[in-house]
């Protein structure tokens, strides 16, 4: 696989609004890389060998009387100094030189069709990502790499272990080069895309303005207190949801490892109280663990930011260590919305996402990066669910969505299981439900974990329906919607078999449909192609194909001409192209 | 009240030769749990034994008297745009699965079904969950059929 890749020719971007380093030639990383890379290694084998040399090292100053006997004596003694330093030195520019070659080996390019990493010195190893692959973008900068203004960027896509890894790059250029690969990833041509211009020019100009050590220095500091998601350029991400560390920390402590934690206390309690004192010492690794899982969890949480650009939905956090994870459109395969029953007082949902990548990194709250969301309201929730799923309409995205999370609200939008099911699901029949609106299939279930799930149609994989002997004694069945792996599973235990057998022509025949209409793996293309469309009311609408008379949320949209046929209305003939 | 779910569709079948698949699995699957029931009851002197081997005999002679209607039960149809496949007496199954999102098709023969001159032809895409698999196709009806797919994956494909 070649990439008909020409530097000077063919139609690429305006140069000013890339980086050079996106120019289609090969380009090497951060010179410090090795250093940053071993960093903690380094300083934990200069701290040994200090250590260890403490004695000889005051010896050697201040001339304390010699106990002889260890092997540097013996060098010493014998008049092999000269040897002993010729191997020392031969060893540290050994070092010294394979850093320097694996640094210099190691190189990346960034090109319109794909970016490519080259590594290694002795077994090379040559990766390329198609650019229209990609499922998210992560820059993540480490505690020690963030002191040297350093960042790992990690390009996700699909697959165990794809994941292409350029570490480590210059802080700002970390940033650039991602808003770069996103740009030429979504399509976009010259002018199309609506990033201010002059963008790269800041950034441009601190590269090339001779640095002063104040400088420097400010850079450092300036970039240290930023919040983890906010670069200079690509202006919009204002957070649209702020972590407010009450709830944070009261939504950690209502999780279930502290239901965990009071279980073990209690046996411990009793465990002392019966006398046996050596549980104490058992427990208390342990305990110190919870402690710092805690802390660990709030502090990576706690400046967590989420916004919507133009390539994509930004999710950013940590305190120390940042991460900012970009996710371009059409990436998200299912969304959940979830409410464990501690948090139900309190008004808390979670939001978490299927990917087909994932990043290495850990994501907000310790937590791998499908948790979008760690805890917020239902106003947070309605304000990101929008960013997760551009596709549907506002009003009817909010109406579900809050027919899902209120008791309140009007629930006539889920087609909800008969009675019966209450022999089989005594708790949560009432809250099992279904609804599809505008491409995306929302499936509610659960009493005690209440889920709202939303899978795009056009990223569905597979639709399942089931019966088993139970099931068909009453009537009902199961329905299941089959997503790439995650924490997301969207089914319905318990559903009406005439429904199921309804859901299953819905969703299958969406799924095709929503699909064949799908333009997001080239996102900025879709907008121009969508920007050259009349009006809104040609977008595809099958609004809620379950709520046809009856349902608020019908009417709600765009003038949807004729809600109940629109089975058949779908994108093809809905002025798609 | 009792409803069975059934889609109304044109379903193929796999060949008939596939009981015979069904039928040895069923046998060699109840020969070892005997011989496991056997063991724990004879040699080592479980009361419970002989219980767990009459049961393990009970449920080998209810697959082999079911294992027709198992097999006559698997049955696809390619629609327009989708792969529908229907499995199960008790357990019904319905899968659609759109023939753009397949990443891969298998083919793969056990030695029973080598021996019949059948296939397996299991159907995967980005999701583990959806487990499409349409036993006991003749060779050259997989072999064929593989290539259909693939040919009708190309002309929908849908990126991920």
């Amino acid at each position: 696989m070649t990439t008909p890749h020409s530097p000077a020719g063919g139609v690429r971007p305006a140069p000013r609004t890339l980086t050079r380093y996106a120019d289609g030639e090969w380009h090497r990383l951060h010179p410090a890389t090795p250093l940053l890379k071993g960093g903690i290694a380094l300083i934990a084998v200069l701290g040994v060998v200090i250590a260890n040399l403490r004695e000889r090292l005051i010896d050697f100053f201040f001339h304390t009387p010699n106990y002889g006997g260890d092997p540097i004596d013996a060098i010493y003694d014998r008049g092999l100094t000269g040897w002993a330093l010729l191997v020392v030195a031969v060893v540290i520019l050994g070092a010294i030189g394979g850093f320097y070659l694996s640094w210099r080996m190691h190189s990346f390019r960034i090109g319109d069709e794909a970016v490519e990493v080259r590594r290694g010195i002795l077994s090379r190893s040559h990766r390329k990502a198609r650019l229209d692959r990609i499922q998210g973008i992560n820059v993540h900068r480490p505690l020690f790499a963030r002191i040297f203004g350093a960042a790992k960027l990690e390009i996700i896509v699909a697959g165990h272990d794809a994941n292409v890894h350029l570490e480590y790059l210059g802080s700002s250029l970390a940033e650039d080069l991602r808003r770069d690969i996103l740009r030429l990833a979504s399509g976009a041509r010259a002018a199309a895309t609506d990033a201010p211009l002059d963008a790269a020019t800041p950034a441009e100009l601190a590269r090339g303005r001779r640095v002063t050590i104040s400088g420097v220095v400010g850079n450092r500091v300036d970039e240290f207190l930023k919040p983890a998601d906010l670069d200079p350029d690509a202006a919009p991400p204002a957070s649209v949801v702020s972590m407010h560390p009450g709830r944070l920390a009261g939504s950690l402590v209502l999780s279930g490892f502290t239901v965990f934690l009071l279980i073990v206390a209690a046996a411990v309690t009793a465990g002392v109280l019966s006398g046996r004192y050596w549980i104490l010492f058992v427990i208390l690794p342990g305990m110190l663990g919870a402690f710092g899982f805690y802390t660990r969890r709030f502090g990576k949480s706690l400046r967590y930011s989420i916004s919507g650009t133009a390539d994509g939905v930004r999710i950013g956090f940590g305190l120390f260590a940042t991460s900012s994870e970009t996710l371009p459109p059409g990436r998200i395969h299912a969304v959940e919305v979830l409410q464990p029953l501690l948090w139900r007082p309190f008004g808390w949902w979670q939001i978490r996402i299927n990917t087909a990548g994932h990043s290495r990194q850990k994501g907000a709250a310790g937590e791998s990066n499908t948790t979008t969301l760690p805890v917020g309201s239902v106003g947070d929730v309605q304000k990101v669910l929008p960013l997760l799923l551009p596709g549907i309409a506002d009003e009817r995205r909010a109406a579900v969505a809050l027919a899902g999370m209120t008791r309140e609200a009007d629930q006539s939008v889920f087609a909800n299981a008969p009675r019966r099911a209450r022999w089989l699901r005594p708790f949560s029949w009432r809250r099992t439900g279904y609804t599809i609106v505008d491409g995306v299939a929302v499936v509610r279930h659960g009493a005690i974990w209440r889920r709202i799930v939303f899978v795009p149609l056009a990223r569905l994989q597979s639709v399942e329906i089931e019966q088993g002997p139970v099931r068909r004694m009453f009537d009902l069945a199961e329905a299941k919607l089959h997503t790439v792996e995650g924490p997301v599973h969207p089914r319905l235990s318990v559903i009406a078999t005439d429904a199921a057998l309804e859901l299953f022509d819905l969703v299958s025949a969406g799924a095709i449909r929503w699909a064949a209409s799908d333009t997001s793996h080239r996102w900025n293309r879709a907008v121009e192609l969508r920007g050259s469309r009349s009006d809104p009311a040609t977008l595809p609408t099958d609004t809620a194909a379950r709520c046809s008379a009856p349902c608020g949320t019908g009417g709600v949209g765009p003038a949807p001409s004729e809600p109940a046929s629109s089975v058949s209305a779908g994108p093809k003939n809905g002025g798609e192209r | 009240m009792t409803q069975r779910l059934d889609i109304a569709a044109d379903f193929k079948r796999v060949s008939p030769k596939y009981v015979l698949v069904v039928i040895v699995g069923s046998l060699i699957g109840g020969a070892m749990f005997s011989a496991a029931a056997a063991v724990v009851w004879l040699v080592g002197h479980a009361w419970w034994g002989w219980i767990a081997l009459a049961m393990v005999l009970v449920i080998t002679l209810v697959q082999l008297i079911i294992a027709p209607r198992r097999a006559r039960a698997i049955g696809y149809q390619l629609r327009d745009d989708d792969l529908l496949l229907r499995r199960g007496i008790m357990f019904q199954r319905f899968v659609a699965v759109p023939y753009g999102r397949m990443q891969l098709v298998d083919v793969t023969r056990g030695p029973v079904s080598r021996v019949l001159g059948l296939a397996d032809l299991k159907f995967v895409t980005a999701a583990a969950s959806t487990n499409v698999a349409i036993p006991g196709l003749p060779e050259s009806d997989a072999a064929e059929l593989r290539d259909r797919l693939v040919e009708l994956a190309e002309s929908r494909r849908a990126g991920l």
